[in-house]
């Protein structure tokens, strides 16, 4: 009697499959290879195979892979292009950043590569238990290339931290899946959608809310999202910072992607119902955290970290409403915050020379004078974040609190506009720094450090300055991407 | 619904409760006549030397991750071997994909000098 083979649908998960793939040849090569850059550009060629598979699926119906486990539709394979746009923007910095640190290794690419692969799998997932897979991929690598500066302190600081934290938080995710299974019976995505829409269950079954609640606050760890955003500044400072530009923008990207298919796909009624109310706080208070914290930063590390707290609050404004639209305007304020939170990475990555300049914000004093363009691209990014027109993060803003206006939850909206204003004083600080102070007068004898920029790095800027500013101007090409993005 | 996890709450009280009751149980019939002979550390039946708090070399470690690749081979490759006749032929392509991964696991350990003991 022959055994039934369960059939994969392999083809539907061919980007997810092209970045993995990538990095055991990554790590293949790594042994045989002296240069290691070439191994960067290894990883940026499997990256665009992915992106070529990807905007190749969507012209195709979405499918269900590996039974039901995950699945191409639209708002995976938008989420796609977003982690391979992280990915390359991040390995383009690291190619740059680390050969200035003797840090040039093939495992960071292979772990940068095996992370975006967690994250496409999130995405794509519609079982929580893939969901929890994806969640480790990425973390798991993630902590190890924070810790990817072996002789600073602080790097290892930060990969203990982020991982004792993460591990606690994954702690948190699997209870709230044992629980929604213990309830509804199932822990795939649409079948629990069933059990409370027609299977039975009931809206206020206590198990499955303290389920949600579970997986809630993991999700809010992985997105930073306060009051569980302690381990965020910390990570960020101490971590290289190739890294923190990669997991500012990836992993949240990919806490937010699972964490909106749970909502929709599963809870959608018991979210507009009862929920909404617990996530708009979660928003207000992650936007309002984040900003207040934030004003208070001397490194800028740590500003961009709390920085990027605020933002997933903003982004969380997006799915309160728990409307299509909701979620369309998440996703194009993922992109849009891809390019610039990286660009403004990479600046930092650039003038966080061993000796020339430190993370400290009053050391970008005179940087206008020194270096004009690099000034000017800061200036860009620092007003794109801020979130003034014309550049992408306007019209990022724009829609996220759009959706919640047209949810009837102006109030939300209100609350963000505000936060945004507040966020313009510590971003312009910057500014203020860079074209306004003077540069500190060095002793004498002391020996200005020139500041170099090579190849690779240069790239990082020009695309994300280019498509802030395109973006910004014209974003009707986005939008029309993330129309595509919706639940198969 | 709660009623549905009732047994899993009396199993947890009966699995506490036999242990504990046979410890107490044991604690009470058995005679108390302690030498310094019986309260010695237990090692083998051999005296036991130095300190018991010894540094060993955390290179072992590496020995015991390289071990998990052939321990996953063998999980996953036993089931295999048992259902090969009844299984289509691509399924051995698969096998075959899954230990190439697991090789070039063994093979990067190889190259990093992890079975080099010094």
């Amino acid at each position: 009697m022959p055994i039934e083979i369960p059939t994969l649908n392999i083809a539907a998960l061919t980007p997810f499959l092209a970045v993995t793939v990538t990095a055991f040849v990554v790590m293949f090569f790594e042994l045989f290879v002296n240069d290691k850059r070439i191994l960067g550009y290894l990883s940026l060629l499997g990256l665009a195979v992915a992106a070529i598979s990807s905007v190749m699926l969507l012209g195709v119906s979405p499918a269900p892979a590996f039974q039901e486990m995950a699945i191409s539709d639209g708002y995976a394979l938008v989420l796609n292009l977003i982690f391979i746009v992280t990915a390359a923007l991040s390995i383009l910095i690291s190619l740059s950043y680390l050969g200035d640190r003797a840090l040039q290794r093939g495992e960071y690419y292979a772990l940068l590569l095996f992370s975006t692969g967690g994250m496409m799998l999130m995405g794509a997932a519609t079982d929580l238990i893939v969901v929890f897979m994806g969640l480790e991929i990425m973390s798991i690598a993630l902590y190890v290339l924070a810790a990817f500066n072996r002789r600073k302190m602080g790097s290892g600081e930060a990969g203990m931290k982020y991982f004792i934290l993460g591990a606690f938080a994954s702690a948190f995710f699997l209870y709230g899946v044992a629980l929604v299974y213990g309830a509804t019976g199932s822990t795939n995505l649409s079948a629990i959608g069933n059990w409370f829409t027609s299977g039975g269950g009931d809206l206020t079954d206590p198990i499955a809310l303290v389920g949600l609640s579970l997986l809630l606050v993991g999700f809010a760890f992985k997105i930073a999202a306060v009051p569980f955003q302690w381990w965020t500044p910390d990570v960020y400072q101490g971590a290289p910072t190739s890294v923190t530009a990669f997991m500012s923008v990836g992993a949240k990207a990919a806490g937010f992607a699972a964490l909106v298919r749970l909502l929709m796909v599963s809870f959608g009624q018991a979210f507009t119902l009862d929920w909404q109310i617990a996530v708009a706080a979660l928003a207000v208070v992650t936007m309002t955290g984040g900003n207040i914290a934030a004003l208070a930063q001397k490194d800028i590390k740590r500003m961009l970290a709390f920085s990027s707290i605020a933002h997933a609050g903003y982004i969380l404004v997006g799915v309160v409403p728990g409307t299509i639209d909701g979620v369309q305007a998440v996703l194009f304020y993922l992109m849009g915050y891809a390019f610039m939170n990286i660009g403004a990475f990479a600046v930092v990555a650039v003038l966080e020379h061993r000796v020339a300049i430190s993370s400290a914000i009053e050391e970008y004093a005179g940087l206008a004078a020194r270096k004009p363009l690099l000034a000017a691209a800061m200036l860009l990014f620092m007003v794109s974040l801020t979130g003034l027109p014309p550049f992408v993060g306007f019209w990022g803003k724009l829609y996220v609190f759009r959706a919640a206006v047209e949810a009837n939850m102006s109030w939300l909206a209100v609350v963000g506009v505000i936060n945004s204003a507040i966020s313009a004083f510590y971003y312009l600080g910057v500014v203020v720094q860079m074209y306004m102070r003077p540069a500190a007068a060095t002793e004498d004898g002391e020996e200005v450090v020139p500041i170099s920029l090579s190849g690779p790095v240069t790239i990082t800027l020009a695309v994300a300055v280019i498509i802030t500013v395109i973006l910004g101007i014209w974003p009707t090409p986005l939008v029309n991407l993330t129309s595509l993005a919706v639940f198969g | 619904m709660l009623q549905e996890f009732e047994f899993l709450g009396v199993l947890g009280a009966i699995t506490l409760t036999i242990p504990v009751v046979t410890l107490i149980i044991a604690w009470l019939l058995r005679p108390k006549k302690p030498n310094p002979a019986k309260q010695e550390t237990y090692e083998s039946g051999i005296k036991t030397i130095g300190d018991t708090w010894v540094q060993f070399k955390a290179q072992y470690y590496i020995y015991a991750i390289i071990f998990v690749v052939f321990d996953i081979e063998a999980v996953f490759l036993f089931p295999f071997a048992v259902a090969l006749r009844q299984l289509p032929l691509y399924s051995l392509i698969w096998a075959i994909v899954f230990i190439v991964l697991l090789f070039d696991g063994l093979l990067y350990g190889w190259r990093k000098g992890a079975l080099h003991w010094n």
